[in-house]
C-alpha cells in the first residue's frame, strides 16, 4: 500500500547570491509523470538562463507561477505527488520536512554576489547592555517592545539617518516609478520595504479608481510589463529618433538583371552549399556604394563634437528573433568576398534565431540593413539604429509591369528604402549612394564603373 | 600554432618548427596522443612502455571511473539546479585528464587540487558527502587530507602550486621517494603564484609535477589570449621540461603523468604537464558561457569527447560487453543516488563549529573567542535591556 503526498520545489538561488528569476516556460504540465532530474522548466536570472531539473519523481500536481513571472527565491513554484515510500529523492526527510514548512513567509534574502562583500546586517542585533551613564531614556515598563518607543535616544542610534531599508532590486523599482522611499513605509522584517510596499504605494499615490477599473476590465486588455529586450529597443528607438533628424528616401528598381544573377550564382560550384539570396547581393551592393559616398559610413560624437568618418564597415542586419529585435554586425564586412559575406549572413542570422549573439556582435555597427521585403512589405521608414548615419530597408522583390524600351515589360521589381541622418549626411550624398545602389541591383555590372 | 589548437597526432620523432636545438626544453607543438578521436591505438616508441601494463580489466576500469565521475558532475549540477548545492564547477569533458593523472598516483603521493578536480578526489578515496559538503556550504573543507593525501580544493587560482611546491621541498628534506602533484588550469599559469612556484621547483630539483589542464577558458578569457605561445612552452624558460598531452586520451595522460611521478621520485626535479582539453560545460553553475562561447567550438570538442574516445577503443577491442555496460551503469547510478541522499540528507552545521579544526591542538585564543560568540548568540535569547535599537 503506498501512500502520495503532496511536495513542493521552491525556486532555488540558481546564481551565487541572486534572489529572483523569471519562469521562461515550463517543459512539464499539471498531470505529467516527471522523473527524476528531468528538465521541467527554463528560468532566466541575472546570469543565465538555465533548466530547472526535477527534484522529485512523480506527478505534477501545480505549477504555481505563469511563463514570464519573476519569482522570487524560497517561492514555491511546482507541487509534485510523489510515492510515500518510494520516493526516489534519497533525503526525502529531510526535504520533506522542509516542504511540510508553512508556505507563507520565506525568510527575504537581500542579493549578495560572490565578490560584492557581505551584505551589512540592520536587523537582528542582540540588544545592547545599558551603560552605567546613558540613562536619559525613560525606560519604558519591562515587557514593552523598545521598537516602540518613539523618542530614539538621540546620539548612538543611527537608524533614522540610515537611508529606508530595501534591497537594490527594490530600490531601482522605486527609481523607475520615481518614488522616493523615504514616503513608503516598510512591512518586511524590521521595517524592510518590499517589492509590495513600493506597488502598493505606487498605486495609491496615482488615482486608485482608475486602477480598479483597469483591473475590472482586465478581460479586456492585457498588461505586459515593459522589461527585458522590448524595454531596450523601445530606448534605442526614441533616442535614435529624437536625436538624428531623419530623411528617408525611395527608390523603385528593375531587379530582374540581379535576379538572374542569383540564379546563375546558384548555379555556379563555387557558390556550391552558400546561401544566396536578394539580401546576400544587396549587402554586397550596399558596400560597393559605400566606398564613394563614405558620408553613410559615419557617426556623429556629440560629446567630441566631432564627426568620426569609419573607414571600415560593421554592416548590421536587423533580425527579429525570438526575445525581439535585435541587430548584429558583420565585423569588417568591406573586406568579405560575396562568398564570405554570405557565409557571415548565414552565420548571422542563424546565431541571432538561436538567441546567442553575444554583446560583441551587437556593438560597433556602423550602417544597418533591413530586410522588411521578408514580411511581404515594400516599403518603410527605417529608423536609425542609434549612432549610425544610414539604414536600408530592402522590399520584396515582385512581378511588376515596368517600362523597357519604352514597353510595357512584367519585370522583377524592389523598392529600396533609405533613412539617414541628416546631421551628417546631405541630400546630395544621400540621394547619389540611393541611385548608386539602385543601380547595381539594375544592372550588377555597373559596379565595374564604381570600384 | 596557437595554444587552443589541439592538433592530431603528431609522433614525437619528427621534430615541429618550434623544435629547436637551442631549447631541447621545447615540445615543439607536439601533442602526445596514444588513441585518436576514432578510438584506434596509436602507437608510440618512447610512451608505449609506460602503458604496457594497461590490460583489457584496467581499461574497463578506467572506463567505469571516468562514466562515475561524469555523472557525478551531471548529479551535483542537478542538486544546485534544485537548490541542494550553492554552487558546483562543473568538469564535463575533462573526465581523462582527472582519471588518467589520478591514476598514475600511488597512496603514499600527496596531491594538491584546485576546485575542478571532484573525479580526482573521487578516485583518491574521498566520500560522496565529503565532496559535496564544501559546495553545499555545510563546511569550510572537505575531507581529511591527511587520509587521503589530498590537500582540500583550493578556490584561490594557483595557490596550491606553491603549497605543492613547498611540500615536495619537504619530502626532499625527509629523504622519501614519494611525489608530489599540483593541479591548475590554463588561467592559472598566468599567476604569479604558478610562475613562483616554477622557480622554486626548478631551483630545489623539487619532486613536483605541475599538471595543467588546459581546457582552453578561464572563465569567459580564451586561453589563446593569455598565451602567445602554447603552455608547455612557459615552464621550459624555468628549466622545466614539459610534455603537452592529449588531456581527452587517458591512455596517453596516464603515460605521461607516469613519467613525471617517476622522473620526481627518482631525483629528477620537476616536470610541467599540459593536458589539452575542454571544459564543456559552464565555469560554475553560476556562469552562462553561451554568452561568450562559440558553440561551434562546442561542436569540435564533442567529438572528441574522452569517453566516447575510450568506448570506440573498447568497443574495437569487443571489450565494451552488456556485461560491463550494465556494470558501469549501475555503479554510475549508485554512485549518483549516494551522492543525492548523502546531500539532502546532510545536518546543517551549528554556529560555533566555525571555530573546529582552526587549530589541531586545543588553543587559549580560539577558546575565548568561541566563549564570546557563544554569549553573543545567546543574548538573542534575553529579554531586551535597552531602547530602541
Amino acid at each position: 500500500m503506498t501512500a502520495t503526498m503532496i511536495k513542493e520545489f521552491r525556486l532555488p538561488d540558481l546564481g551565487e547570491g541572486l534572489t529572483e528569476s523569471e519562469i521562461l516556460s515550463w517543459k512539464v504540465a499539471v498531470g505529467d509523470t516527471v522523473a527524476l532530474n528531468q528538465v521541467i522548466a527554463e528560468v532566466e536570472t541575472a546570469k543565465a538562463v538555465v533548466e530547472l531539473p526535477s527534484p522529485f519523481a512523480g506527478v505534477v500536481a501545480e505549477l504555481h507561477e505563469q511563463p514570464g513571472t519573476v519569482v522570487e527565491v524560497g517561492k514555491p513554484i511546482v507541487s509534485f505527488e510523489v510515492d510515500d515510500a518510494g520516493s526516489s529523492n534519497g533525503g526525502a526527510t529531510a526535504t520533506a520536512a522542509a516542504a511540510a514548512e508553512p508556505v507563507g513567509s520565506p525568510a527575504k534574502r537581500e542579493p549578495n554576489l560572490v565578490g560584492y562583500g557581505a551584505v551589512v546586517e540592520h536587523s537582528g542585533r542582540p540588544a545592547r547592555r545599558a551603560r552605567g551613564q546613558i540613562q536619559e531614556t525613560k525606560s519604558p515598563a519591562p515587557g514593552i517592545p523598545a521598537v516602540s518607543a518613539p523618542a530614539a535616544p538621540p546620539s548612538v542610534e543611527t537608524g533614522d539617518s540610515e537611508r529606508p531599508r530595501s534591497t537594490p532590486p527594490v530600490r531601482k523599482l522605486a527609481r523607475d516609478l520615481g518614488i522616493d522611499l523615504e514616503h513608503v513605509s516598510g512591512t518586511g522584517p524590521g521595517g524592510l520595504i518590499t517589492r509590495e510596499d513600493v506597488q502598493n504605494f505606487s498605486g495609491a499615490s496615482e488615482a486608485p479608481a482608475e486602477t480598479q477599473v483597469s483591473r475590472a476590465e482586465g478581460e479586456r486588455e492585457t498588461r505586459t510589463p515593459i522589461k527585458g529586450v522590448r524595454k531596450l529597443t523601445a530606448a534605442a528607438m526614441v533616442q535614435s529618433a529624437f536625436t538624428a533628424p531623419h530623411v528617408t528616401e525611395f527608390l523603385t528598381v528593375d531587379v530582374t538583371a540581379t535576379m538572374e544573377l542569383l540564379a546563375r550564382l546558384k548555379g555556379n560550384r563555387a557558390f556550391e552549399g552558400y546561401k544566396l539570396t536578394p539580401l546576400t547581393i544587396a549587402a554586397k551592393a550596399v558596400l560597393v556604394a559605400l566606398r564613394n559616398n563614405p558620408s553613410l559610413n559615419s557617426r556623429w560624437d556629440e560629446a567630441a563634437q566631432e564627426i568620426v568618418q569609419f573607414n571600415y564597415v560593421n554592416l548590421g542586419i536587423a533580425a527579429a528573433t525570438p526575445r525581439g529585435l535585435t541587430v548584429p554586425n558583420i565585423k569588417d564586412a568591406h573586406r568579405l568576398t560575396l562568398r564570405e559575406l554570405s557565409a557571415a549572413l548565414t552565420e548571422l542570422t542563424d546565431t541571432a534565431r538561436s538567441g546567442k549573439t553575444s554583446p560583441a556582435e551587437l556593438s560597433g555597427g556602423t550602417i544597418s540593413i533591413t530586410n522588411i521585403g521578408v514580411f511581404g512589405i515594400d516599403a518603410g521608414t527605417p529608423i536609425l539604429n542609434p549612432g549610425e548615419a544610414a539604414i536600408v530597408a530592402l522590399g520584396a522583390v515582385r512581378k511588376a509591369p515596368w517600362v523597357v524600351n519604352d514597353e510595357l515589360a512584367v519585370r522583377q521589381v524592389m523598392s529600396l528604402s533609405l533613412s539617414f541622418d541628416h546631421r551628417l549626411v546631405d541630400g546630395e550624398q544621400g540621394s547619389r549612394f540611393l541611385a548608386d545602389l539602385g543601380a547595381i541591383l539594375a544592372d550588377p555590372a555597373m559596379v565595374m564603373t564604381m570600384i | 600554432m596557437l595554444t587552443d589548437q589541439a592538433g592530431k597526432g603528431v609522433h614525437h620523432d619528427t621534430p615541429g618548427p618550434g623544435h629547436s636545438a637551442q631549447n631541447p626544453l621545447r615540445t615543439g607543438g607536439n601533442l602526445l596522443q596514444l588513441v585518436s578521436p576514432d578510438g584506434e591505438r596509436i602507437s608510440h616508441p618512447e610512451f608505449d612502455v609506460w602503458v604496457k601494463d594497461v590490460g583489457d580489466e584496467q581499461l574497463c576500469s578506467l572506463y567505469e571511473d571516468m562514466t562515475v565521475i561524469r555523472r557525478i558532475d551531471a548529479e551535483a549540477t542537478a542538486l544546485q539546479r534544485q537548490g541542494e548545492l550553492a554552487l558546483w564547477p562543473p568538469l564535463l569533458g575533462q573526465e581523462a585528464a582527472q582519471i588518467g593523472s589520478s591514476r598514475s598516483l600511488r597512496d603514499d603521493d600527496f596531491v594538491f587540487p584546485s576546485y575542478r578536480e571532484s573525479g580526482v578526489a573521487y578516485v583518491r578515496g574521498a566520500h560522496l558527502a565529503e565532496i559535496a559538503r564544501v559546495w553545499r556550504g555545510n563546511a569550510s573543507y572537505g575531507w581529511d587530507p591527511q587520509r587521503i593525501n589530498l590537500a582540500t580544493p583550493q578556490i584561490i587560482i594557483g595557490s596550491q602550486s606553491l603549497h605543492a611546491t613547498g611540500y615536495a621541498m619537504g619530502v626532499q628534506l625527509d629523504g622519501a621517494n614519494t611525489a608530489v602533484l599540483a593541479y591548475f588550469g590554463d588561467g592559472a599559469t598566468s599567476e604569479g603564484d604558478v610562475n613562483e612556484a616554477m622557480v622554486f621547483a626548478a631551483s630545489y630539483q623539487a619532486p613536483v609535477v605541475f599538471f595543467c589542464q588546459n581546457n582552453h577558458w578561464a572563465i569567459s578569457e580564451p586561453v589563446r589570449i593569455q598565451s602567445h605561445v602554447q603552455l608547455a612552452d612557459r615552464p621550459t624558460g624555468f628549466g622545466i621540461p614539459s610534455i603537452r598531452v592529449d588531456g581527452n586520451d587517458v591512455l596517453a595522460v596516464m603515460a605521461a603523468t607516469r613519467v613525471a611521478l617517476d622522473r620526481a621520485r627518482k631525483g629528477g626535479g620537476p616536470t610541467f604537464i599540459e593536458a589539452v582539453t575542454y571544459r564543456m560545460g559552464p565555469h560554475t553553475t553560476a556562469d552562462d558561457p553561451t554568452r561568450y562561447r562559440d558553440p561551434i567550438e562546442l561542436e569540435d570538442w564533442a567529438g572528441k569527447d574522452p569517453i566516447l574516445r575510450l568506448r570506440k577503443l573498447l568497443e574495437a577491442k569487443g571489450l565494451l560487453t552488456q556485461d560491463v555496460e550494465a556494470r558501469v551503469k549501475a555503479k554510475a547510478d549508485a554512485v549518483a543516488a549516494e551522492l543525492r541522499s548523502s546531500c539532502i540528507g546532510m545536518p546543517d552545521p551549528q554556529p560555533l563549529d566555525v571555530f573546529n579544526h582552526v587549530y589541531s591542538t586545543p588553543n587559549s585564543w580560539i577558546e575565548r573567542q568561541k566563549d564570546h560568540y557563544s554569549r553573543y548568540l545567546n543574548s538573542f535569547n534575553q529579554p531586551v535591556e535597552e531602547g530602541a535599537l
